[in-house]
This record gives C-alpha cells, sequence and structure tokens, in this order.
C-alpha cells in the first residue's frame, strides 16, 4: 500500500504545480479585468472593490478611452492597418502557397525565404524598413504601415495555406479542367472553397500580427495621426502611465477572445473537412 | 516575391550596407584622405595634407556639410565636434598665411595630436569593417593593429553575453514550466485537456502589450502582488520587493510569453505517442517513473529541443518587453540597437550590431530546419 500513497501524493503534487503554471499563465491578464472598473485611479484593488462596494467600481476609465480623441484615433488606425495588410497578405501569401504547391527549383529556398518575417529580430527590421521607406516617402503614412505589417503576416498565410493544400486531392482540380471549367473557375468553384479553412485562420494570424504590432510601427509612425493601439500603450506604459490603459487594454482581450473562438471554430471546420473521405 | 523584395530584403541589404558602408569622411574631406595614404602613422602628417584639409574644409563649408562630418568624427572621439567646427569657422574668417600645419595647431591643439589624425585616417576608406570592429569591442591601436577595448568599456560584449543569458535562462524556464504542463495536457481526458489548451492559448492570442500592462499592475512595489504580500504579513509595507524594471521583470514577463510557444509544440508531439508504450513498458514490470523516464521522454526529445530553440530565436531578438519591464538591468541587444538608430544617431553602429543579432539567429534557424518537423508541416 505504501507505493500507492506515494504515487498518490506524486500524482495530486503534479496537478497542483501545473495548475499553479497555468495560473501563472492567465493571471496577467485576467487581473487586467477587474482593475479596469476601478473607481480610484490606482493600479491595485482599493478595500472597496474588496468588500464588493458598488461605489468602489466604475466605468470612469472605459468613458476616457471612448472620448479620448488620439486614442479613437489609434483604434481607427489599428483596424484599418490590420484589415488592409489582412488582405493584402491574404492575397499574396495565398498565391505563394499555389505556386509553391507544385514542384519547383529552389522551391526550399524561396519558402524558408517567405517564412524569414517570423524569425528576423524585429528591430533589425524595423530599423532596416524605416531607413528604406525614409527615402521612398513612406514614414508616417498609412501605405508604409499596411505594407510593413503585411510582411509580418504573410508567413502565417503560406504555412496555413499549404498545409491545407497538403490534404488537398490535385486529381479535383483536374476533373474540373476536363469537364471543361476554365482555370479561374476551377480555382474559385473547386479550389478555393477547399483551402478556404488555411486561408481563413492564415488571414486570422496575419490581422492577429497586425493588431499587436508595436516596434515597426515605433519606428514607422513618429507622428500621432498614424499611431496604432498598440503603439499608443506603448507610450502610455512608458510615460504617464493612466488607468485608461487598462480599459483599453480589457477591450483588446475581449477582441482576442473572439479571435481565438473564430480560430477554433475554423480550425474544427478544417479538421472535419480533411477527414471527410474524397470520392 | 517583388513583394518581399521591396519590404523585407531590401531593408535588411540596407542595413548590411549601412554597417559596412561610411561615406562621410571619404566624400567629406577627399584630398585629406588621399594625402593621408602616405602618412606614416607617427606624429601629425606632413603640410601637403594640412593644406588638403584647409581645402577640404573650405569646400565643405560650402557643402554645408561640416556638421555631419563633424558628428561622424565625434563618435570616434568624444571632442572633435567642436574642435573640428570651430576650425572650419576660423578658417572662414582668417585663412591661413604660411605655414598651414603652424595655423591649424594655433587654431586648436588637436590637430597636432597623432590620435586625431588616427581618427580621421581609420574613417578614410568609404567601405570599412570599422563598425563591426566597434561591435564587438574591438578598435584599432596606434600602430594599427586590433586590440580589445578597455574592460570598463566592453559595453557590446557584455550586453550581447547578457542577451544570451536571459534567452538561455528564459528558455530553461519554458522547459521546466512548459514540459509538465503539455505532459498533463496530453494525457488528461478530452474535456479538461481542452480547457487546459484554452488556458494556454489565450495567452498565446492575448496582445504582447497587453500581457506587459498585466505584470506591470501584478509586479510594480505598488502592484497586486506586493500588497498581497504586505496584507499577509510577509513583508512589511516599507520593505517591498522589487520585481519589476530589473532583469527579474525581463525573465518573468519573457518566460510569460514565450511559454505557450513552447507547450503548444511540445503538446502536439506528446499526443502523438500512443499509451500503448507506457503500458507495455509497465506490464513489463517498470515503474511508471522508470516507465516514463526510459520510454516516453525519449520520445518527447525532438518536441522539446525544436520548442526550445524555438523559444531561444525568439527570446535573442526580443525589444519590447526588456525595453518596458528591463530597466536598467534587463536591458538587451534590440534595445541598444534601437538606442543606436533613435538617439545617438549611430546607424553604422546599430546597422553592426543589427546584422551580428541576424547571423546568429540565421545560423539557429538552420539548425531549427534541420531538426524540427516544421518542415513536415510545410511540406
Amino acid at each position: 500500500m505504501h507505493s500507492f500513497t506515494v504515487e498518490g501524493a506524486w500524482s495530486v503534487a503534479f496537478r497542483i504545480i501545473c495548475a499553479a503554471i497555468l495560473i501563472f499563465l492567465i493571471v496577467p491578464i485576467l487581473i487586467i479585468v477587474p482593475l479596469s472598473f476601478n473607481a480610484e485611479p490606482y493600479f491595485t484593488f482599493t478595500s472597496g472593490m474588496l468588500h464588493f462596494h458598488s461605489e468602489a467600481f466604475s466605468t470612469r476609465w472605459y468613458e476616457a478611452f471612448v472620448s479620448d480623441a488620439g486614442w479613437m484615433v489609434a483604434v481607427h488606425n489599428s483596424f484599418f492597418v490590420g484589415i488592409l495588410s489582412t488582405l493584402l497578405a491574404t492575397a499574396l501569401g495565398t498565391l505563394a502557397a499555389l505556386g509553391l504547391n507544385k514542384p519547383l527549383p529552389m522551391r526550399n529556398l524561396i519558402v524558408s525565404l517567405l517564412l524569414a518575417p517570423m524569425i528576423v529580430p524585429i528591430v533589425v527590421l524595423a530599423t532596416g524598413t524605416y531607413f528604406v521607406f525614409a527615402k521612398v516617402g513612406l514614414v508616417d503614412s498609412y501605405l508604409g504601415l499596411v505594407l510593413a505589417h503585411s510582411t509580418l503576416g504573410l508567413p502565417f498565410v503560406v504555412v496555413t495555406v499549404l498545409a491545407s493544400l497538403s490534404n488537398f486531392d490535385q486529381g479535383l482540380v483536374r476533373a474540373g479542367l476536363i469537364s471543361g471549367a476554365h482555370p479561374t473557375m476551377v480555382f474559385r468553384r473547386v479550389t478555393l472553397p477547399l483551402i478556404a479553412p488555411g486561408v481563413l485562420s492564415g488571414a486570422a494570424l496575419a490581422f492577429v500580427t497586425s493588431f499587436d504590432e508595436a516596434v515597426i510601427t515605433l519606428f514607422l509612425s513618429p507622428s500621432p495621426a498614424y499611431y496604432t493601439v498598440p503603439r499608443k500603450m506603448w507610450s502610455g506604459l512608458r510615460e504617464q502611465i493612466s488607468p485608461t490603459i487598462l480599459a483599453v487594454a480589457t477591450t483588446w482581450i475581449v477582441l482576442s477572445l473572439v479571435l481565438m473562438i473564430l480560430m477554433g471554430v475554423l480550425r474544427r471546420q478544417s479538421a472535419k473537412r480533411s477527414a471527410k473521405p474524397v470520392d | 516575391m517583388l513583394f518581399l523584395f521591396f519590404t523585407f530584403l531590401l531593408p535588411l541589404g540596407y542595413i548590411l550596407r549601412l554597417s559596412v558602408y561610411d561615406p562621410t569622411i571619404h566624400d567629406g574631406l577627399p584630398r585629406t584622405a588621399e594625402a593621408l595614404q602616405s602618412w606614416s602613422g607617427n606624429g601629425a602628417p606632413d603640410e601637403h595634407t594640412f593644406q588638403a584639409l584647409a581645402q577640404d574644409l573650405i569646400d565643405a563649408r560650402q557643402a554645408d556639410i561640416v556638421g555631419s562630418i563633424a558628428n561622424r568624427l565625434n563618435v570616434e572621439a568624444a571632442g572633435l565636434r567642436s574642435a573640428f567646427a570651430r576650425t572650419a569657422r576660423r578658417l572662414g574668417e582668417k585663412p591661413p598665411s604660411g605655414h598651414y600645419s603652424e595655423w591649424f595647431q594655433r587654431a586648436d591643439p588637436v590637430w597636432g595630436e597623432q590620435s586625431t589624425w588616427q581618427v580621421i585616417n581609420q574613417l578614410r576608406s568609404s567601405v570599412s569593417a570599422n563598425y563591426y570592429l566597434a561591435a564587438v569591442d574591438l578598435r584599432r591601436n596606434a600602430s594599427g593593429g586590433i586590440e580589445m577595448a578597455p574592460e570598463e568599456n566592453r559595453i557590446h560584449t557584455t550586453l550581447f553575453a547578457r542577451t544570451f543569458l536571459i534567452a538561455f535562462s528564459v528558455t530553461a524556464l519554458c522547459i521546466l514550466l512548459g514540459y509538465p504542463v503539455a505532459y498533463l495536457i496530453a494525457t488528461s481526458s478530452k474535456l479538461v485537456g481542452t480547457i487546459m489548451i484554452v488556458l494556454v492559448l489565450l495567452p498565446f492570442w492575448t496582445s504582447l502589450l497587453v500581457r506587459t500592462t498585466g505584470w506591470i499592475v501584478l509586479l510594480q512595489s505598488q502592484g497586486v502582488l506586493n500588497d498581497l504580500l504586505v496584507y499577509l504579513g510577509l513583508i512589511s509595507d516599507e520593505n517591498r520587493v522589487r520585481m519589476i524594471y530589473n532583469l527579474a521583470g525581463t525573465l518573468i514577463a519573457m518566460t510569460h510569453i514565450l511559454l505557450p510557444f513552447f507547450i503548444l509544440p511540445l503538446y502536439s508531439v506528446m499526443v502523438s505517442i500512443s499509451p500503448v508504450y507506457m503500458r507495455a513498458a509497465q506490464s513489463l514490470g517498470a515503474h511508471r517513473f522508470y516507465a516514463f523516464w526510459k520510454v516516453y521522454f525519449p520520445n518527447t526529445l525532438p518536441g522539446v529541443g525544436s520548442g526550445a530553440l524555438l523559444a531561444f530565436i525568439l527570446a535573442v531578438g526580443y525589444y519590447i518587453t526588456p525595453a518596458l519591464v528591463g530597466g536598467q538591468s534587463g536591458q538587451m541587444i534590440s534595445n541598444m540597437i534601437a538606442f543606436h538608430v533613435q538617439s545617438s544617431l549611430n546607424w553604422g553602429l546599430a546597422a553592426a550590431l543589427g546584422i551580428i543579432l541576424l547571423s546568429v539567429i540565421l545560423i539557429l534557424y538552420a539548425v531549427y530546419h534541420r531538426y524540427s518537423d516544421a518542415n513536415r508541416l510545410v511540406n
């Protein structure tokens, strides 16, 4: 019986350790949510909050967030740049993946190059982009931000589309062509619907990448008119830290939750599709 | 491809060029640069060189580039900026009559010093490895050889060492914390496993800046954790623990950010290991721990290796987290690059540091590519 209790104790201890690690992962995110409703300009719980007095809570930081023109510009820019760069990265990435799905000379080299923006130190890329874009007048412009953000999102699209193409039966394309359909027609009606989950999850990743990007924006947008939300949070955290930032952060957590759920649904769909026998 | 060329290869190429191309002196003081070719390297150069410098300075004033030349010289030897600018101004007011070398040395004594001319001589050629030498704390000595900078000036090698140490510690922490969690997720029931996966994915999807904000809120001296410790009576109100704006802050926040990058690939390796192996080992009489160590653990090693390498690659290039929560002791090489780009404006040095960092990462990436399953995903 002795060895059973040791193993039992170990198993309980192991679960407690894992729970502690998971708490470590989740606490810094969850802590922001209640504190963003603090009625006082503090970054910690007031005794009123701990006793659940309703006057200790307020939405004043959310009001401050929504009524601040600077933050609203940043929100607008984040969505604008995020959506445009996602569209660009998705279009280019899907095309690249379709092209790379065939045997090609130097295919591995091209794939490595396409994936390289994922691992190049962001400061190095940001510095280079800044110097090159400064020469052609793309600093402090939407076009510059969209181009730079698309570069960062591109690898994710390439990876996810290539992955979904690997389960894709090329015979279907041939069947479509033999049946007399135009190649663009085959692409629209056969290929695209089948790789759609891959394209969409790549797009979601590209969007998140742009949405979360701060360093490139830091270098490329000296003027507040082109700040994105992460860029403005960066200033907020460096200079005067105001509780408004907690309201912004909470909003951003909700948005990432939505994206995460969307991604889960997409993954499930693509799993279902690849499990379906092709006959 | 064209797109990537413009937004990715061109910027990196430009950095490479910046790191070796340094034409300020070569183009700004062309005659001096040429005259210095015959300089012996001892004492001040000959009269001819001083004449060339006077002519160059007159041209530089007309082209309005005195400032940029002065700044470039000042990067190498502090104090040369004002001496250079003053001499150029005086040259405009009262051109030298008679001996040029005497006139220059009267205008400013630095022109009689061998070290001044060494600086100019070093920068004479428009393509050089000067920035790379500076980036690894080497410099040319009086005789033109290469030597280590004095110990107290070795900022960059110290910083590179610290960067690798931080990246290494963060990777080690990721393995230590990530392995048990990945194991538990892989061996739990479907429902519990899914809940835990969501707990790992949520930080993965949450903005980096939001997570950094969370850590600031938790760890700062008036923050939640210190309040809790004071409330519990573990520390007194005056002795709040300093957990952020130092090395500890960088380590904690970076481990938090990179942990999902380690857990998720390891988990996918672990679920593919059939539980039959473990059962077989145990039915053959192996103790549970022994079976784990001899059968399960070796099978997970590829996942551990590639996850750790990925975490290390990402950690080495980190910028935001150390900049926001690292204080003085938690700064990394990326922060130094940004400092040289934005504040000190020593772009060549920033570029050389960047190229060194990039090369290290590319080598690691090549290793990663060879040993990881990333290829299988793509092919």
